[in-house]
């Protein structure tokens, strides 16, 4: 019966799987240029980013395309309205990644990093990301609630950075101060993009129950 | 508060079930839209509900429809159910005769005959149906004179001269362009603080914009009644999803 209509939904499913593959890689990319201090992947965020802002607004165009001609309801409306909320979320994370691996340039040879429970919030909110992005393709209600509830852990991680950041402060020096603050903004960063992948997830529920925030929208 | 409700019943053309063991009811001030595939029963409920098939010989009909908790087909004057449960069809189809005329029938076949009394009936009918404005100085030209929008308005203005309580329509915007179809919304929005309004849309959209109300039917049964925003963003029933995202119909 709605060949075109389901085609055309395919490719925006296929679409924002891609977006989220590109958002996976940036954060890749931006954690292994904060820990290894490489350019290389410092610049490989940023293409990330560009080509993430790109997919960005195919996928805007395509929704709207797709309201336009189809007049979706129901289940197709709330994919296509999750889609248009999820992307913008994305976007979010591709330019926190890339603030992330611009900032790292800045504390190169720096070794507060590994004082702290950097690696463990990077390795938080990379799967978050992830997680919700997984969520989406395979339609998966409990796996969106985990990213909602991990949330807890990346803010619990960030407390943890701050405090130890503090600790840190009030012994140092004045190069380690300067990195300290650095770490912290990147610290935030990472808190902002959990907050992003529990947005994108809280989307997908929406998408599959029609709840948002467990409410009926 | 109810205005109609329908208690079990079962609508057969000779052998033939068209609708089965329907109950609902419909709302005062409120416009309920029935949606489904061609042939679900939709147009037969909606001429159920005054007695318009009993024009049709095989038709048979068991159950209750009660219009103010009075059972339609008791002993209920069909004219007199006509004049307060009154339809539109999907083609504008106004008589032979001048724009007054046809909007002064009505009341004339009520007895209504001083001059002065129609002429503010007519007024007052062409005004609620938002067609006052481009008939006041034709108004003894022939209705056929119209174009197709207005001729429904008018038909719209010619059920409401008689002071239904309940309007039924047909599908009244199929035949539409849609400007003359978003002034026909428009205006049932503005009716519903007067009248209780039943209507048979195969549009979507238009049933999601205006209803408050929305069933959706199958075969010959209703699968489906809820509220427009329920329906049409989080069916409950599968096949309700289905049909209203044209998965089939």
């Amino acid at each position: 019966m709605r060949k075109m209509y389901d085609n055309q939904l395919g490719v925006l499913h296929e679409r924002l799987i891609q977006m989220g593959a590109l958002c996976e890689t940036a954060i890749a990319c931006a954690v292994q240029a904060l820990l290894n201090d490489d350019d290389a992947l410092r610049s490989a965020t940023k293409d990330k980013e560009q080509e993430i802002d790109l997919a960005e607004r195919d996928i805007e165009q395509l929704c709207v395309r797709l309201l336009i001609h189809q007049q979706p309801m129901a289940s197709d409306l709330r994919q296509i309205t999750a889609a248009q909320k999820m992307i913008i979320d994305m976007e979010r994370i591709g330019d926190q990644a890339a603030d992330i691996a611009e900032i790292s340039s800045y504390m190169q040879g720096s070794t507060v990093k590994s004082d702290v429970h950097m690696t463990e919030m990077a390795r938080c909110v990379s799967k978050m990301v992830t997680d919700s992005i997984d969520a989406f393709v395979s339609k998966d209600f409990a796996q969106a609630q985990a990213v909602i509830d991990e949330d807890d852990i990346a803010d619990a991680l960030f407390s943890k950075i701050k405090t130890e950041l503090i600790d840190l402060l009030l012994r140092t020096n004045g190069k380690l101060a300067e990195d300290c603050l650095d770490l912290l903004m990147i610290a935030k960063y990472f808190e902002r993009i959990g907050d992003h992948a529990t947005n994108i997830a809280e989307w997908v529920i929406y998408y599959l129950t029609g709840n948002y925030k467990k409410q009926n929208v | 508060m109810n205005k109609i409700s329908i208690q079990n019943l079962n609508l057969f053309y000779g052998s033939f079930q068209a609708l089965k063991s329907l109950s609902m009811d419909f709302q005062e001030n409120e416009i309920t839209a029935l949606i489904g595939p061609s042939g679900c029963g939709k147009s037969t409920l909606l001429k159920s509900l005054n007695r318009m098939n009993d024009l049709v010989s095989s038709c048979k009909i068991t159950g209750q429809v009660l219009l103010d908790n009075e059972d339609i087909y008791g002993t209920m004057n069909v004219n007199l159910l006509r004049k307060r449960v009154g339809m539109v069809f999907q083609k504008p189809n106004p008589f032979p005769m001048s724009i007054y005329d046809n909007i002064a029938f009505g009341p004339r076949t009520y007895g209504i005959r001083a001059k002065m009394r129609l002429d503010d009936i007519v007024e007052k009918a062409l005004t609620s149906a938002a067609i006052w404005d481009e008939t006041r100085d034709r108004l003894k030209k022939s209705a056929l004179s119209l174009s197709g929008g207005q001729q429904q308005r008018l038909c719209l203005a010619r059920a409401l001269a008689v002071a239904p309580e309940v309007l039924l329509m047909d599908e009244p915007t199929s035949a539409l362009d849609p400007i003359s179809t978003l002034k026909i919304e428009e205006l049932l929005n503005a009716l519903k603080r007067d009248y209780t309004i039943i209507i048979v849309t195969h549009n979507m959209q238009q049933a999601a914009r205006i209803s408050d109300k929305t069933a959706f039917f199958l075969i010959d049964e209703m699968i489906e009644y809820g509220s427009a925003d329920q329906i049409f963003s989080l069916p409950k029933d599968k096949r309700t999803e289905d049909y209203i995202t044209g998965r089939f119909g």
